[in-house]
């Protein structure tokens, strides 16, 4: 085990009654680093981050979190973690400054320096003008940088998030990912979400769930490349469809290709390329060549579904 | 123990930044007047050699108030945070369950003695304008509220233990009505049964009925502050392996 690393989890498993959230899991998490946990509902991104802030035991593997036990110096652990878990449950009773303080203060903080930090926090969160308002009365932006201030108040060495940005509109995510980013110098971070684009803003390096195991992780440039490797390419050409067919066959470089009418004298060609080879130029190229009238040419952006389906493909193959 | 007291303190505001604290201290409060103007209608007539407590205590509404307030009390404490999610986050916090636990039933047990304030009130006041004050003895008072405190002492922990169980605070409230009320019913059972027989003789241990009236008739038993207090903590203690289990489960 060595110092630099945050969190280490090693071949985690977790079993509720009748079915496994987590299988075999096994990733670790260096100091300082932003850590995008992705996956689709249910694949056990909530589990592992409730197994991580001690609130659920793991069934079997050991997990630790800088370089404590998650189990057996669970209090240790929970003093340098920074939780807030999916939903973001408040009490919605309280006043924003007296909540604050509230946690700070059963996260072991002196009155004084409860206070002092629920101010920082409040200023860095953007919760000023709120700070006397009850947190019932809150928008749901408001309430989730309540939840965010509240991680933050006693200085955590780690930050879990699980679903920071869940039912915000596009403003309040942003200015939510800012904050996520600016937290970055000074702490390490790990967030769950659904959302590709987010994840690849704000992450150093993200981790791909799917049904309890780790399908990917890498960074956001190196998946993107990934799956740039075998991306689409649409383009719609005005040709005869036999010509179209007979060219797409005889080009070494395209792997799959599916050629459909559309409206008019446009085919819509749907290609596949091998190796990662951007197919563009060479498509524009030929159509000039043969004087076809060229409508579209695009190239698909692989959705996170796309992912899951292109990660998950080899194992499907194997199996019968 | 910052922990502790930060808790406890945060629950006993809840109750008044809800609106469960206001409804329960005007429904005691209702219930100990209206009790206290019968009690009133009943000194006007022949004397009669029993201590004002004891004739409080013989009124029923004393029963009446401490089955229904002990469930209001405390079918919040876990599992209205179980339900909102907030178990979650105080879970996470390095707390102990033994603090959070200690933390909810003393709010409940403080808030519960608030509620008994009127009734110390109404004895003020009977001591103020009555002639006698032989019939108010402190001791008597005292006993009579040693008991209020340890009779709630059980039904709190029996609370705890309820909502501790669920996420639902109305299934909460309705596990501790039933365990509150079949243990005030082994009193009357006890009766029923020849007093030869074992089982009343053991039954009769749980009378909390007799046993209360002991307490308002000014008698400190040893025996059932022992029982009180011993079975108070077995509750506790089953309420904390209930808290535990999510580490096991």
């Amino acid at each position: 085990m060595s110092d630099d690393l945050m969190i280490e989890v090693k071949n985690l498993t977790k079993r509720y009654a009748g079915h496994t959230a987590v299988s075999n899991l096994s990733f670790t998490v260096g100091r300082g680093e932003i850590v995008g946990l992705l996956g689709p509902n249910g694949a056990g991104k909530s589990t592992t981050m409730r197994i991580l802030s001690c609130f659920l035991p793991a069934s079997s593997g050991t997990v630790r979190v800088a370089g404590l036990d998650v189990f057996t110096e669970s209090r240790e652990v929970r003093r340098r973690i920074g939780y807030m878990p999916e939903n973001n449950p408040l009490h919605l009773d309280m006043r924003v400054r007296e909540y604050l303080k509230f946690r700070a203060r059963l996260k072991g903080l002196g009155r004084k320096r409860s206070r002092e930090r629920a101010d920082v926090v409040m200023e860095q969160c953007g919760l000023k003008d709120v700070s006397r308002t009850i947190i019932g009365h809150l928008s749901k932006g408001y309430r989730q940088r309540v939840g965010l201030a509240d991680a933050l108040v006693h200085e955590p060495e780690l930050i879990i998030l699980d679903e920071p940005t869940i039912g915000l509109d596009p403003r309040q995510i942003r200015a939510v990912r800012q904050l996520i980013k600016g937290l970055a110098a000074s702490h390490t971070v790990l967030i769950s979400t659904h959302i590709l684009p987010e994840a690849e803003m704000t992450c150093s390096r993200m981790l791909i769930l799917y049904e309890g195991k780790i399908l990917a992780a890498d960074t956001p440039e190196n998946l993107q490349r990934l799956m740039d490797n075998t991306s689409r390419i649409v383009a719609e050409i005005a040709a005869p469809e036999i010509e179209l067919q007979e060219c797409w066959a005889q080009m070494p470089e395209i792997e799959q290709f599916d050629v459909s009418p559309t409206d008019g004298e446009y085919f819509r060609c749907a290609l596949t390329a091998r190796d990662g080879i951007d197919l563009r130029p060479r498509i524009f190229a030929l159509t000039r060549e043969r004087g076809w009238c060229l409508r579209e040419l695009t190239r698909k952006r692989h959705s996170l579904e796309d992912i899951y389906v292109q990660v998950t493909r080899p194992e499907e193959e194997e199996e019968p | 123990m910052q922990a502790y007291w930060t808790l406890m303190r945060r629950e006993l505001a809840g109750f008044f930044l809800s609106i469960t604290g206001y409804v329960l201290l005007a429904g005691t409060t209702f219930l100990v007047g209206f009790s206290f103007w019968s009690l009133l209608r009943n000194l006007e007539g022949d004397s009669i050699p029993m201590p004002v407590t004891e004739l409080f205590y013989m009124t029923a509404f004393f029963w009446l108030i401490l089955l229904l307030a002990v469930p209001v009390i405390t079918m919040r404490l876990f599992a209205h945070e179980k339900f909102s999610g907030t178990y979650e986050t105080l879970m996470t916090t390095p707390v102990s369950d033994l603090q959070v636990l200690a933390a909810k039933f003393s709010a409940a047990l403080a808030l519960y003695m608030i509620l008994w304030l009127p009734l110390l009130a109404c004895i003020f006041i009977l001591r103020h304008y009555t002639s006698d004050p032989t019939g108010l003895d402190a001791g008597v008072v005292g006993s009579t509220f040693l008991g209020i405190f340890l009779v709630g002492c059980l039904f709190i922990s029996l609370g705890c233990f309820a909502s501790a169980l669920t996420r639902s605070q109305m299934t909460a409230a309705m596990i501790s009505v039933v365990l509150c009320v079949s243990l005030f019913l082994v009193s009357f059972l006890a009766k029923q049964l020849p007093t030869s027989d074992w089982q009343a003789q053991v039954l009769s241990f749980f009378a909390l009925r007799d046993q209360m009236h002991d307490f308002a008739r000014g008698v400190v038993d040893t025996r059932p502050v022992v029982l009180y207090l011993s079975l108070t903590f077995f509750f506790l203690f089953l309420t904390l392996r209930v808290l535990g289990s999510r580490r096991w489960k």
